[in-house]
């Protein structure tokens, strides 16, 4: 599904560059759910911001599902995006003036779906996440966890390969921490390719597998034992 | 375009408006204060004019009067001093030889310019007033409204010499009992009786006659004052795109040359041209109705970049929205044409809502204005100069809408999203 080679990326401050990744490998095939893991300045969310073409590689090659993506501009990119991926951040940037349902909806508009259609599909995504009955609710009118779960279902509404979380549960306490894992351990049960940046070991011990990122490059990438969150819900 | 036509474009931008309720109105405010002003300056404006028109409607605009005097120069051997009287054949002259002149109405008149006026019985009742020789083409130059029953003098009038007379309102006051039909009736003027054939009502306005004049044939003017071919003086009406100036130098160079006075001689011929006064009148109505445009446009302008200052502003605060549109797949031609229908529909909001407004100031400023003894009349905005007004605002919101739309577009979506 994801296929990276040699991926160079640095960043200009003023005269010096800063090398933020060098050199990585690293592939992911369809069902997996991937934490990748790092201290803070290993790379780990340019990689993630690479991976969601929201930042171009310097050197290396990137093939989403076979596709090569180099060069693109950017409504090329927004296509894609749109077509391939779905976004979870921290702070879950739901669009505070539309209603849980219409945020849900939003990727929809973008892929010209219609209205009726966009709707039916979002309150289907929203009961996957059990927030059907708060379709209606601006997002201040719901808990973190609440938020962070429209947030999940707004990244699912466009059924994308490859579901990206940059610190999914990094706001959040954690209980609501686990009830997302579990949220998104049920998606990935699903069938559906997760990638999820963190640096809580905990959380990641929840993934079916762990890439250790420091200083640019890949120390570890072992497959581990998934801990069910369900448990701890 | 097709975006246009979308639906859900629109349901899109109404839904962005809608729910920044704060920032909507406070955009709104300047558009709509600038066609506002437009709307209720330029109808103001054209209210004046419109008056202006209304009071003028009963003359001729570009006619003047000519009258003789004494010549100030000695030439071809008449000395200085002489004095000069119009003759009945001046007009036929001045007719063939000036194109420009529309109407020519020759008048005599007693009662006014220092004469005495004529007294004139009806049984117990008296009063002296102006009288005037007339021909029916007089109309033409200052319209008369004759009160139903009457009608003014006719040419069969001045074929036969009738005795017949057209008087003022007022004196209908002063010789009738208030239900009397003084039409048919018969009034001493001077040692003559003439029948009454008509009332003249005063005319709104400007008038060259006051409603205590009499008018009478010409013909038995003459008869009347043995006055033989001698005019008082001449109301000429040039057409409407003549020079009144230049028509009046014409005339009055022919009669200088007509009368063998000499042609520097200012003092022969007086005149007075009411065309060059109506002139500046209106010019001074075209000036304001100039002036309202100019700064209602201004206003529109000012109020189209106020719109721009705060969507640029709110293209920062919605910095993060907009990198989240863009990370869900909003394409860079998708989030600017956002912004900038957000802009046009605004504006177009604004406007409409400003042109309402507008209306309404000016409908009551008519309401106000009905009846008043100032030329004021029927303030209104040509639908032209409004739909001209929305497009201009549609255009500059357009392209004002580009800046804060260009600036939404270079952020990367990552910045937009980077966390804080």
């Amino acid at each position: 599904m994801i296929e990276i080679k040699d991926l160079h990326k640095s960043y200009k401050m003023g005269s010096n560059s800063l090398h933020v990744l060098k050199g990585i490998n690293f592939s992911v095939e369809e069902g997996e759910l991937v934490a990748i893991m790092g201290s803070s300045g290993s790379g780990k969310s340019t990689l993630l911001n690479i991976l969601g073409m929201l930042d171009e590689l310097d050197e290396g090659s990137y093939d989403l599902d076979g596709v090569p993506i180099k060069n693109l501009n950017e409504t090329k990119a927004a296509n894609y995006r749109n077509k391939f991926l779905g976004f979870v951040f921290q702070s879950f940037n739901l669009i505070n003036y539309k209603s849980a349902m219409e945020n849900v909806a939003l990727p929809l508009y973008y892929q010209k779906v219609g209205r009726k259609e966009r709707q039916e599909k979002a309150l289907k995504y929203l009961e996957q996440v059990g927030l059907k009955e708060w379709a209606t609710h601006l997002p201040n009118e719901l808990s973190g966890g609440q938020k962070q779960r429209v947030a999940i279902a707004r990244a699912m509404a466009a059924e994308p390969k490859v579901l990206l979380a940059d610190e999914p549960t990094g706001a959040l306490d954690s209980k609501t921490s686990y009830e997302v894992m579990d949220l998104i351990q049920k998606i990935n049960d699903q069938g559906n390719t997760i990638l999820l940046v963190t640096h809580e070991p905990d959380i990641a011990d929840m993934c079916k597998r762990i890439v250790h990122l420091k200083d640019g490059v890949i120390i570890e990438d072992k497959k581990v034992d998934q801990v069910r969150a369900a448990q701890y819900v | 375009m097709k975006f246009l036509l979308d639906r859900n474009t629109w349901q899109e931008i109404f839904g962005s408006i809608s729910k920044n309720k704060t920032r909507t109105i406070i955009t709104v405010i300047g558009v709509l204060w600038g066609i506002f002003i437009y709307v209720a300056l330029s109808g103001a404006a054209k209210g004046l004019d419109n008056g202006f028109d209304k009071a003028f409607k009963t003359v001729a605009m570009n006619s003047m009067f000519v009258w003789a005097q004494n010549t100030s120069m000695p030439y071809d051997g008449f000395k200085t001093g002489r004095p000069m009287q119009l003759k009945l054949g001046d007009v036929e002259t001045l007719e063939n030889r000036i194109p420009e002149i529309q109407y020519i109405a020759p008048r005599i008149t007693q009662g006014q310019f220092g004469s005495e006026p004529v007294y004139t019985v009806r049984g117990q009742k008296s009063g002296s007033y102006t009288l005037n020789g007339d021909f029916p083409i007089y109309t033409k130059i200052s319209t008369k409204k004759i009160f139903d029953g009457g009608r003014f003098i006719n040419q069969e009038d001045i074929d036969q010499a009738r005795k017949v007379i057209v008087i003022g309102e007022r004196i209908q006051q002063e010789l009738f009992k208030k239900d009397e039909d003084p039409v048919g009736a018969y009034i001493r003027v001077g040692n003559v009786y003439f029948q009454v054939i008509g009332v003249h009502k005063l005319a709104q306005g400007v008038s060259f006659d006051s409603d205590s004049a009499m008018f009478i044939p010409f013909s038995t003017y003459r008869k009347l004052y043995n006055s033989g071919d001698n005019v008082g003086y001449l109301c000429i009406a040039a057409y409407d795109d003549a020079d009144v100036v230049q028509v009046e130098k014409d005339i009055k160079a022919i009669l200088k040359s007509t009368h063998r006075v000499n042609p520097k001689d200012e003092r022969a011929f007086g005149s007075f041209n009411l065309g060059e006064r109506f002139g500046k009148v209106m010019g001074f109505a075209d000036g304001l109705t100039f002036m309202s445009l100019v700064v209602g446009i201004a206003t529109i302008l000012a109020g189209v970049i106020g719109i721009g200052n705060i969507l640029l502003i709110s293209v920062k605060e919605r910095t993060k929205e907009l990198g989240v549109r863009r990370a869900l797949g909003a394409t860079p031609s998708e989030v600017r044409n956002q912004i900038i229908l957000e802009s046009v529909f605004l504006t177009i909001i604004a406007g409409i809502v400003g042109i309402i407004l507008g209306a309404v100031v000016l409908s009551l400023l008519n309401t106000f204005t009905e009846g008043a003894d100032f030329p004021y009349a029927n303030p209104t905005v040509p639908i032209p100069y409004v739909l001209g007004a929305l497009a201009i605002m549609v255009i500059l919101g357009t392209l004002i809408g580009l800046i804060p739309a260009q600036r939404a577009v270079s952020i990367r979506p990552i910045d937009a999203l980077r966390e804080e």
